[in-house]
Formats: C-alpha cells, sequence, structure tokens
C-alpha cells in the first residue's frame, strides 16, 4: 500500500512544476496556431502531473534521460525557461544553439543528458550514466522516461537486464499513455502491465496512477531511496494518457471519442487543483503561482523571438571536438 | 632488441589508461578474468588488477553495452566496448550512429563522447559471411566517428593510447591475422597520434594508399617491383577518418600514380572517397588514372579457396601497379 501522505511543501512544489508545464504546452500551442512559430511539436497535454511529481522526488543533480515528447520531463527537473523556448524554436540562444530542437534538449546544468528521438535507445544509455555513479560511488540517480511503445524495442530489454544484473542506481519510469505512435496499448503489447516485464527481469515493478500527485511522487521516491541504498533498479509503470494525437495538429480521429472523454474526466489538472484545495491551499494562493509562471512564458517566449538565428558557421563546430574544415 | 604482439600491445595500451585514470573501464562479451579475459585474451589480467567493476563481462547485448559505454563518456568516463566481431556492431548501430556520433553536435557542444568501440575482423580464417566484413566506409559516412586500424603492434599500442585519449567516439578496428604480428617494442607511454598516416615505405614511382592488414600485402609488393625496377611508396593512413590526406596528396603528387588497396569490398568504399578526393586535387597531375583494388562484392565466403579468390589478390595489385606505371593514356 503506497504512503498516501506528503508533505505540504512537497505538494507546493509539485503543483508548481505541473503548472510551469502546462503552461510552457499551453503556451507552444497557441504560438503555433497564432502561425508565430513553426515546428514540429509534441504535445504534452495530459501527461504534465506524471513527471512533476516524478522529477519532484529527484535531486537537481540526479540525471534524467528523455524522449521526443519529452518537454515536461525536462520542464519539471528544472531546464530554464528562456533557453528551452528558444531551443525549440531553433535559436542560437537555445540550449543547444538551436542545433537540436525540441528532440534533442540537452542541458547537463540540471541533469537532462540525453532526449532522443529514437523510441527506447535512452535506455541503454541511462544504464550507462547509472553505471558511472556506481563507480564513482557520488550517489547519483538516473532516470529514464519512455513511452509504453517503447517496451518493444529490443533495447528496453538489453538494458532491463543489464540494469537488473548490475544492480544499477537507475529508476525506468514508462509513463504509459496508451498510445504508440497511432497505435493503440492493446493493439501493440500483449501483456496487460508493463510490470509484467519488470518481472520477468527479475526487476521491481511498480504500477501507478501517474494522475494521483501523492501516489505518484512516493511511488518514486521510494524507487529513488533503493536506487541511492544500492538495492538497484526499477521500472515504474505510471498510467496517464495522451490527450492529443501524436503530434500538435496532427489527425487523431484514431482515438475513440468515448474513450478521449471518459480521460477527459480523469485530467490531471483540475484533478491535481482540487487535491491542493483539499490540502487548505486557497484559490488565490493556486492562481498566484500560475499568474506567475504566465509571465515566465511570455518573457520566454520574448527571448526566443528576440534571439537571432545560428550562422552557417555552426555546422562545422561541435562534429568533433576540433572545428572541421570549411 | 624485445618485440612485442599487436595483442600484447593492445593489451598495455588498456592497462596503462586504466592506472591513470579510472574512468577508463572496459565492457564487452567474455572480457573479464572469469570469462577467459576476452576471445582474443585482449583483456587478460585486467580484471586482477582493475577489477569486475571495471572490466564488465556483458550479457550478448550489443545495444545495451555500446548504450552504456555512450552514458558512462557522458558522465565524463572513458569508456571501451568491446564488440566482438565487426559484423556484431551493426546490432548497435543506433548507439554508435544516432547517439555517440551525434551527441556532441545535438548538444550545441555541451556534451561529448569520449568512447572507444574497438572491434575485430579480417578475411583468411574462414569464419565467412557474418564474421569477417571490414565495415569502415559505413562509419566513414558518419559525421562525428573517427576511425583506425593498425597494421602493426607499434602502432596498435600508440593509436590505442590517443584514441582513449580522445574526447571523441573512435571505432578501432583489429584484425584478426595481426594479432600475432610482432614489432619492435617501443616501450610504456608510446602514443601514435590520430589522423596522421605513417610513410611504410618511400618511394618514388606510384603510391599504394592502404591501411590495416593490407599494408602488409603492399609492403611484400613493393619489396617485389623494387625488382623490376619499379619504385613504390606505401602510405599506411593508420587513421581512416578523418584521413591525413595532406600525405596522401603530398605522396601523389610527387609519384604521379596511386593506388587505394583495401580489404573491404570496392564498391562506395573508402577507397572511392580518396580516389576523388585526389581527381579533385590533382587533375592534371596525374599520370595515370587513380585505381581501386579491393574485396569482391559479395559475402565474405568461407571456403579457404574462395575466401582467397574474394581478398585482393597480390598479383594483382602488382600488375595494377605496373599499369599505372607504364600508362600511356
Amino acid at each position: 500500500m503506497t504512503d498516501t501522505t506528503i508533505d505540504r511543501d512537497k505538494l507546493r512544489d509539485i503543483y508548481t512544476r505541473t503548472m510551469r508545464v502546462a503552461r510552457a504546452d499551453e503556451k507552444f500551442r497557441s504560438l503555433l496556431m497564432t502561425g508565430k512559430l513553426a515546428v514540429i511539436y509534441y504535445t504534452v497535454r495530459g501527461q504534465e502531473l506524471v513527471s512533476a511529481a516524478a522529477m519532484a522526488a529527484l535531486e537537481p543533480s540526479d540525471y534524467l534521460v528523455t524522449t521526443y515528447r519529452g518537454q515536461h520531463d525536462q520542464i519539471a527537473k528544472g531546464v530554464p525557461l528562456n533557453p528551452l523556448f528558444a531551443e525549440i524554436a531553433g535559436k542560437v540562444g537555445g540550449t543547444c544553439r538551436g542545433k537540436g530542437g525540441s528532440m534533442h534538449i540537452t542541458h547537463p546544468e540540471t541533469g537532462v543528458m540525453v532526449t532522443t528521438g529514437v523510441v527506447g535507445s535512452g535506455l541503454p544509455i541511462a544504464n550507462g550514466l547509472a553505471l558511472a555513479s556506481q563507480n564513482r560511488g557520488d550517489g547519483k540517480v538516473t532516470m529514464v522516461c519512455f513511452g509504453d511503445g517503447a517496451t518493444n524495442i529490443g533495447a528496453f530489454h538489453e538494458a532491463m537486464n543489464m540494469a537488473q544484473l548490475w544492480k544499477l542506481p537507475v529508476i525506468f519510469l514508462c509513463q504509459n499513455n496508451r498510445y504508440g505512435e497511432h497505435t493503440a496499448f492493446a493493439d501493440h503489447t500483449k501483456v496487460d502491465s508493463i510490470v509484467t516485464r519488470a518481472k520477468a527481469y527479475g526487476m521491481a515493478g511498480v504500477h501507478v496512477d501517474g494522475n494521483d500527485a501523492i501516489a505518484m511522487y512516493n511511488t518514486t521516491k521510494a524507487a529513488v531511496d533503493r536506487a541511492r541504498a544500492g538495492e538497484g533498479p526499477t521500472l515504474i509503470e505510471a498510467m496517464c494518457y495522451r490527450m492529443m494525437g501524436h503530434f500538435f495538429g496532427s489527425d487523431f480521429s484514431y482515438m475513440p471519442k468515448e474513450h478521449l472523454a471518459e480521460m477527459a474526466a480523469e485530467d490531471p489538472l483540475p484533478r491535481l487543483r482540487q487535491l491542493m484545495l483539499d490540502h487548505q491551499f486557497t484559490e488565490a494562493e493556486l492562481d498566484a503561482i500560475v499568474a506567475d509562471l504566465d509571465a515566465q512564458m511570455d518573457a520566454a517566449a520574448e527571448f526566443a523571438a528576440n534571439s537571432p538565428l545560428p550562422g552557417p558557421e555552426e555546422i562545422r563546430k561541435d562534429v568533433f571536438e576540433e572545428e572541421i574544415a570549411a | 632488441m624485445t618485440q612485442i604482439t599487436m595483442t600484447q600491445a593492445i593489451n598495455r595500451a588498456i592497462d596503462e589508461a586504466m592506472a591513470e585514470d579510472a574512468g577508463v573501464i572496459l565492457l564487452g562479451e567474455d572480457v573479464a578474468a572469469k570469462q577467459g579475459g576476452g576471445v582474443f585474451k585482449i583483456s587478460s589480467g585486467l580484471t586482477e588488477k582493475y577489477g569486475e567493476n571495471r572490466i564488465r563481462a556483458t550479457p550478448i547485448s550489443e545495444q545495451a553495452i555500446v548504450g552504456a559505454c555512450v552514458g558512462a563518456a557522458l558522465a565524463g568516463f572513458r569508456p571501451i566496448a568491446e564488440i566482438m566481431l565487426m559484423n556484431f556492431v551493426t546490432v548497435a548501430m543506433d548507439q554508435i550512429v544516432n547517439h555517440a556520433a551525434k551527441l556532441r553536435f545535438m548538444s550545441g557542444g555541451q556534451t561529448n563522447v569520449p568512447l572507444v568501440i574497438r572491434t575485430t575482423t579480417g578475411v583468411g580464417v574462414g569464419f565467412g559471411g557474418q564474421h569477417s566484413d571490414m565495415l569502415e566506409a559505413w562509419f566513414a559516412h558518419v559525421a562525428g566517428l573517427k576511425i583506425v586500424t593498425p597494421s602493426n603492434a607499434a602502432d596498435a599500442q600508440g593509436l590505442m593510447r590517443a584514441a582513449i585519449a580522445c574526447n571523441d567516439p573512435v571505432i578501432f578496428i583489429e584484425n584478426i591475422l595481426c594479432y600475432g604480428l610482432k614489432s619492435d617494442d617501443p616501450g610504456p607511454g608510446h602514443v601514435v597520434p590520430l589522423g596522421k598516416a605513417a610513410v611504410a615505405r618511400e618511394g618514388s614511382d606510384c603510391t599504394i594508399v592502404t591501411y590495416g592488414r593490407t599494408v602488409l600485402d603492399a609492403l611484400e609488393i613493393a619489396g617485389k617491383l623494387a625488382d623490376e625496377g619499379i619504385s613504390v611508396e606505401v602510405i599506411d593512413l593508420r587513421t581512416i577518418a578523418p584521413y591525413d590526406e595532406a600525405t596522401v596528396t603530398a605522396s601523389v603528387e610527387k609519384t604521379g600514380r596511386a593506388i587505394v588497396l583495401h580489404e573491404a569490398v570496392k564498391q562506395y568504399g573508402t577507397g572511392a572517397e580518396i580516389a576523388s578526393r585526389l581527381n579533385e586535387k590533382l587533375f592534371g597531375k596525374l599520370k595515370a588514372p587513380v585505381t581501386r583494388i579491393g574485396g569482391a562484392f559479395s559475402a565474405v565466403p568461407m571456403a579457404n579457396a574462395l575466401e582467397q579468390a574474394w581478398i585482393p589478390n597480390k598479383d594483382a595489385i602488382a600488375d595494377a601497379v605496373r599499369t599505372a606505371v607504364n600508362w600511356k593514356g
């Protein structure tokens, strides 16, 4: 039985992280809708809370590996908004000077070591970060985020086996959003739960409602504590829901309307707000947090808009340590 | 002078690097003492010195091996991945090509992957189609990877030290048939810089540009042709990508003729790149067309007779040199 208590400051922290993700996503969709930005964008609508509660259980120095739909993970982990917005816009002020884009965000200062556009390929890399921590004894934990679709690539299975074999301080956070691109979970995976796969590798596996802030935080915290204590990896299957199509603006007629309506009723945002009110946070307090965040979003959008485009000389830099000839 | 085999030389280079830096680790199938120190004994004796945390025998999981090395490299380690045979790197292509090669660039220089992928291959040992390929051209086509192959033991030691010290990913190709080759012992601390070719033999009539085991063939042919009055210069690239274009161009400018020789199949190979660049740089100065010699365009056959027919034939290489020298245009 998961602990249902939570520290009040931690709850505020989770709320702030969740709303930072939510307001950033809202801002991006608004920029795209109004034509101020023209990039491919993978909205995290519906998955805001799952990563906010998970990242709240990590230390800033812990490592994170995530995927192309990882903006909620990056923001919740602490990547500053100005360079994040600029990177997604392909500007020189971005985290990666505009050379990565939304699918390849790196920000080592906040522990975001890799964002990969190749589904499932982050898991073996997360093992390596964790292996370095294990050898160094630096106490860091590595979290790798991925979706349900990623659990069918070979790299998932190789990495799970190796992590458990070596008792690496790594947490595999499967955000089961019920879709692998356009394919529903039941149409790509025969087992009912990804946790079954953890058991197949002798690994601790936990199934959790990713839209339940307290359960999500406490589950992650327990996995973090286990990893730091040298007790090895955990697979967390956090149930959530991708409330929009694969990428923003794409057709999602393959998602049944009845199911969408059913899932809208489990929208993590109103549910979290109610939880906050239940814990005696006031409407005014919560509104003030969001208002402050919205001011940050406006500033970040302006920073990105004003940041210059990278020059062609960037192509020769960072291929190797030494600049290559023109 | 004492001599050292290529196996001993590579082992020594790794040993020295591990002694100097706790971030140097080796991951691969069967590499630890318990499993015999690697199928070709490259890591023999290292587990006893550095322990199983640093010499890690892995499951048969090439994606997980290379991926773990990429992650450890991102965390500041200098990992070495042993991929038992070069054909097996195909299993780990995503980690090599999409991650190791590109993370420095895609992160805008915030992270880098100081990783060495050691692998073995070679035609002539009867391993057949899935254990014998030279796949260097595949990797040379990807921006961000360095590719190295030694032709002698001393270079193997020095190049391995340089590869481990390199802040970018390096594919280090060891030819099985070269493991027993002996060189004069270069002594401890020997380093051969990446990107520098060696003039393995000086000559004035024709240049053979090559690397790896076929350097031995080229030197043998050069010796025979000298008896016919043909002076052949042999360039051992040592680093295949990025290659030492200055040394190659200078040699061919001097001799006016070039043959590019490699064990990999000729089609779309490294030879095509070098020949094309020589044309671009030296058009009008060449006394004969630059030609390429490589393996046959088929899978490497198992039967020894077929395998020998597959690999570049020494007589054919010598004939190519004679044709170039006698070219009338």
